[in-house]
Order: C-alpha cells, then structure tokens, then sequence
C-alpha cells in the first residue's frame, strides 16, 4: 500500500515535467482590467514560436512591435492585443486558431517554422488575417504560394549583410574573412551572397572562405568550422548560424584570451553581449521585425492589409541595418556603411541575392 | 594546408567535441553494466548542463576563474540527485526502464527551462563571464609535431575525459565492486544467492550514469555553447547512447567510440576546406560522420552484446 502510494507520488512527479514547460508563459493574461476602454475594435495577436517572447530575437522583437503598436494606439494589454506561447510545435495551429476565434482581426505568427501552421489556419479560418514573419508560404514543391488572407514579411537581409562585408573589408587585418552559414537555403544565400558583395565592393582583392554547418543547433560544429577559418587567417567570421553561431563565439573569445586579433559579426539583433567579455563581436547585421510588426499592424488597422502578396522590409524601411552597439567599429568604417547605404537606397547599388546574381556583379566590379 | 597542419585542425576538435560524449558514455556503461537501460542519459546530460551553467553565473563573481570547475562538480552532483527518480522507478518500483529513461528526459527539458524562466525571467541564461577554456598544455605543446596536433588548443577536460575511460575501466574490470556490478547486470539471481545486494548495486550504477552525464552536460556547455537554452543538449546523449553501444558497453571501447565520432565530425567540417576534398559537394562531406559510422558498425565492430539481465527488474527469488 505504502509502496503503491509512493509510485504514485513519483509518478505525478513524472508527469509535472510535461506540464511544467507550459508555465510560467501567460503573462499576457494577467492584466484582466475589468473597465472597459472605448478603444477601437481592433484586436491583433502574436503566436510565437517555441523560443517565447524573451528569447532575445524573433519572438521578443515582434512581441516589443506589437506592444509599441497597442500603446500608441490605446489598445488594452490581454485583450486587444496579446500573445500566445507555443510550447511545442503542435501548438501551433491551435493557438493560431484560438485568435481567428477570439475574433482576432490580425494574427501574427513569428518566424517560419509556423509556416505550415499558418497556411492551413488560414485556409480553415477565411475571415480572419493572418501575417507570417520571415518566410513566404510555400507549398510542397516549395514554390510560393498566396493566400488573399495572409501577408508575407521578409527582409532584405542580404542588403545588411552587405553593410556588415563593408565593415569587415575595411577592418580586416589579413585580408581574408570567413562566412558560416547554418543550413544552405535560398534564405542563407541571400546572407552570404550580400556579405561577399559588400566585401568586395571595398576590396576586390579580399578572400571569402565559406561554409554551411548544416545545422542552425550544433554549437560544436560551429566551434570546428570558426577554428579552421581563423587558422587559415581569416580575422573576421560573420555567422547566420542561429544557435550554431554560439559556438563561433566561443572559439573566438578562446582565440582573443590567447592574445589573436579574431572578430565575429553578429546575425539578427544585436549580438554585442554575446562577445562579451572578451568583446569580440565586430557589429552585427539587425533584422528590426519590431518595424515590420509595428507597420503591419498599422496597415491593418487603417483597412490596408497587404494580403495575398510579400511585404518586403529593408534599408528602406529602417528595417535592416548594422547594430547600435558600435564601440568597435572604426570611424571610417561607419561613413563607408552610411555611404553605401545611400547608394543601395538610391539604387546604385543592386545587392545580390543568389550565387548567379553574386557572380554578375562581381564582374560588374 | 599541409597534411600535418590539418591534422592539427582536426584532432584537436574532435578531442575537443568529444570529451562531453565520453563523460555521458561513460555513465551509461555504469548504469547498463548494472543491468538498468538508460535512455535517461540525454536528459541527466541536458540537467547537468542546466545545473552547470546557473552554477557557474551564481558563483563566477566571487569565485572567479575556478567557477566553471566548482560547477562541474556541483552539476554531477545534482544529476546524481536527479537520476535517483530514475533508478526509484525502475528498480525498486520494477518500471519499465526505457519509459522511466523517456520520463527523465522530458522532465529534465521541462524542469529547466522553467526553472530557467522563474530565475532569470527569460527562456535562456545569459553567457558565463569564465569557460573551461583551450589551452597549450604548459611543456607538451612545444613539442615538435605531436605538440601541436595533440597538446595545442585543446581543453583540460579532454585529457580528463580520457583518463576518466581508463579508470572506470579499471574500476569496473579490476576491482571488486566491477565485478558485483557486472555480475548483477548479468545473472542478478546468482550474484544475490552469493550475497551481493542486487538493488543496492543497481542503485549506485544508476547514480554514477547520473554524476557522469552530469559531467558530459556541464562540459558541454561549459566549454562550446558557453550558456543554456532549451536546445543546448539535442541530441548529445543520445549520441553518447550510441558510442557506449558502439563500444559494446565497454568504458575504453565507448571512449573510442566518442573520439570516432568526434573525429568524423571535425574531418566532415574541415574537409570543406582541404585543397582536394573542397571539391566534393558539401551534402557528402556532411553526412560522412554518419556513413563512417555505419560501416565501422557493420564492418569492424563485430558482434555487441548487451549485459545479459538488462531491461529486466530483479525481483527476489523469482525463477
């Protein structure tokens, strides 16, 4: 009996696990005020992905766009906006469906591993708009595809990527820089291929090694691919690599305790804590979903959703850009990024995208 | 590159990815020679991490330099603690031991990452200021050739793991208490009739798997992610499953089998950049590791036989 007792104890001890992940989310809930505010109608959610709204990049920045959106425009925290957190990926259609049927005018889902997710809510729930971050819908031969209810935001990231080669040409030491990717995919690329484009628009002379980890999880091959680059005297190592990118970090700060002069430029957001203490993040290529979400919203709201198209944000937009942390970038290096940047806005400069792209405007060099 | 500057690219980082993979191997050889399967290994691993990087930024203000080594130990300790639910379960609850292994997996990855959220107010901890760092082992490394391939730029923690292998081999076939572990893990019945204590045996196997992928997890991100997020350790234990598997549940053999694996790994990636292998698509030299490892599977390895009472719960004067 006693036995019987205790293995139930520990199995409820068990079961917590699954139930524990779900805690400890639902902030967005807690502030129920019961006064009701004459605000507009409008209500717009935000679905994350499984990182959560503090996962310092995709979620958090769409979750400060929407929160910046809600106070200017009065909305009411938890009911007018709000979001939900998904804990694993079949969370994804659920919480999606929860907005369409809370009467939710627009939903957005961060990041593209709701992209299936978001096409088949949409599909099921016509009436309501969907906007899905950072990847277009695409269908199984992976060609895109539109839905009159769902709004597609990418960024022009190859364009910032450019911005952060142009940093790098002009502070490399040795003459040679490094790019690791994290899985080789048209939306990589498009890292890659500006990243070389800015670089050799400084310096034609400049070498670029280049390699994919294949995978955007294994810190440890990120490690191995940074330590071959810099033993090859690559000085500068730009990474798309998501958490793969981490390792990079570290064999940079292990290098940098070592007395080597070695940088890495950050992807995303601002990555300049991620270097510390060692300080040695360069710059980092920002992605400014909070100005995607932020604008999105307010399109909506004024009856102008761009549904059924992709609704693309970059320099132009103030979208896309080199991080605010700036203290090892070099004076000159910040008037050639502002003197490119002009001529990318005022079209000049037409940033690669893919590898045939790339190798046009080299020879157009 | 020269063949002996690749080699001291490659060796390195594989000694380097390895030593994580060794600790959990290693654990995993205590528990199963004990007769208690444990799929549990990636979570104890994923808990050590966990364990090993909060450790770490608590105590690195007034401890300094020596935290990330003060939290290894704590992080084995706490995955000691943590491996006790499994060992409850499936020895003196007779459980099924793969469920409960599953059970301690999913518990580890909920349990941290909520706890994670109560004490900082984020899905991830920040970076730890102080790493197990790489280092030229003071002497060796200026050795001509071997210095660079094997004394250069590698963590202390490699050599560590290595001799860690060597001593739980010694302790498992050449002592006493190997020999009651083993014999448990083999006929529980005749060890009890000679007087071992078949659950008390069982018990400190399934601790050891628990302080030893406690280790493999603090190491891990102590030294290559340098923080913890949810998806620090995915898939690490599992792999260090395979190496003791690999290894035909032996510690020197599972040992190899991580520095195999490891080795493979850091061949596929620097491969990408050696002057003859560059030219090969990217996609073979990234599913080389995998390639190797089955024809080393089937090829070298022979026969691997698991310790024959694993999977079954003793229960006393059952024939």
């Amino acid at each position: 009996m006693k036995k019987r007792k205790f293995g139930l104890a520990l199995s409820l001890v068990l079961a917590a696990g699954t139930i524990l992940g779900a805690c400890g989310s639902d902030e967005g809930d807690s502030k129920k005020g019961d006064e009701k505010k004459k605000t507009e109608n409008f209500k717009v959610g935000l679905v994350t992905d499984t990182g959560g709204v503090d996962d310092k990049s995709f979620n958090q920045s769409s979750w400060e766009g929407l929160k910046k959106f809600g106070k200017e425009f009065g909305l009411e925290e938890g009911k007018s906006y709000r979001y939900l957190q998904s804990e694993k990926e079949a969370d994804y259609i659920p919480n999606l469906g929860k907005f369409a049927d809370g009467g939710f005018n627009l939903t957005f889902a961060a990041g593209f591993l709701l992209e299936d997710a978001v096409q088949t809510a949409a599909e099921q729930n016509s009436g309501t708009n969907f906007a899905l971050i950072d990847s277009l819908l695409m269908d199984e031969d992976f060609k895109p595809v539109f839905l009159d209810n769902v709004a597609a935001v990418t960024f022009e990231e190859h364009q910032g990527s450019f911005l952060v080669g142009v940093v790098a040409a002009k502070q490399s030491k040795t003459g040679k820089v490094g790019f690791i990717g994290g899985v080789d995919s048209p939306l990589i690329k498009k890292f890659e291929n500006g990243f070389k484009a800015g670089v050799k628009s400084v310096n034609p002379d400049m070498e670029i090694i280049a390699q994919y980890a294949g995978d955007f999880n294994k810190p440890e091959k990120g490690s191995s691919i940074a330590s071959t680059m810099y033993t090859q005297g690559a000085d500068i190592i730009y990474h798309a690599a998501g958490g793969t990118g981490n390792g990079v970090f570290t064999e940079a700060k292990n290098r940098k305790k070592n007395g080597e002069d070695v940088w890495v430029i950050g992807v995303d957001r601002d990555q300049h804590e991620e270097g510390m203490p060692e300080n040695v993040t360069l710059t980092s290529m920002v992605k400014r979903v909070d100005v995607a979400v932020y604008e999105i919203s307010k399109m909506a709201m004024d009856g102008k959703f761009p549904g059924g198209k992709e609704s693309l944000f970059g320099i132009k937009e103030n979208a896309i850009g080199i991080a605010e942390s700036q203290e090892n970038v070099s004076k000159e290096s910040l008037k050639l990024v502002d003197e490119y940047k002009e001529k990318i806005l005022k079209g000049e400069i037409k940033v690669p995208k893919t590898d045939k792209e790339f190798a046009e405007f080299e020879k157009s060099l | 590159m020269s063949i002996l500057e690749i080699l001291a690219l490659i060796i390195p980082a594989a000694l380097y990815t390895a030593a994580p993979i060794i600790f959990t191997a290693l654990g995993g050889v205590f528990s199963e020679r004990s007769g208690v399967v444990n799929i549990g290994l990636e979570g104890l691993m994923l808990f050590g991490a966990f364990t090993g990087v909060i450790t770490t930024l608590t105590i690195q203000d007034s401890v300094g330099a020596a935290s990330p080594w003060v939290a290894i130990l704590v992080a084995a300790l706490a995955s000691g603690i943590f491996s006790l639910l499994h060992a409850v379960a499936s020895i003196t609850l007779r459980a099924d031991q793969t469920v409960s292994g599953v059970a301690i997996n999913f518990l580890a990855a909920g349990l941290s990452l909520f706890l994670i959220k109560k004490i900082y107010g984020k899905g991830q901890t920040d970076f730890v200021d102080f790493r197990i760092n790489k280092v030229d082992v003071p002497g060796l490394s200026d050795l001509p050739v071997i210095g660079d391939i094997f004394f250069s730029r590698i963590p202390y923690t490699s050599y560590i793991a290595i001799l860690a292998a060597i001593v739980v081999w010694y302790v498992i076939y050449k002592t006493p208490f190997g020999l009651r572990l083993r014999s448990v893990g083999e006929h529980p019945m005749a060890a009890d009739t000679m007087g071992i204590n078949v659950t008390r045996m069982r018990y400190i196997g399934v601790i050891l798997s628990g302080v030893f992928a406690g280790i493999g997890g603090a190491i891990y991100a102590l030294s290559i992610s340098g923080n913890f997020t949810g998806g620090t350790i995915s898939g690490q234990g599992f792999l260090a499953l395979a190496s003791m598997i690999f290894g035909k549940w032996h510690p020197l053999g599972a040992m190899g089998a991580a520095l195999f694996f490891g080795f493979a790994q850091s061949l596929s990636i620097t491969g990408a950049q050696i002057p003859f292998l560059k030219d090969i698509p990217s996609v073979f030299l990234i599913i080389a590791p995998y390639v190797l490892t089955i024809l080393a599977l089937t090829g070298f390895v022979g026969r691997a036989d698991a310790p024959k009472a694993i999977g079954i719960p003793y229960v006393k004067g059952k024939r």
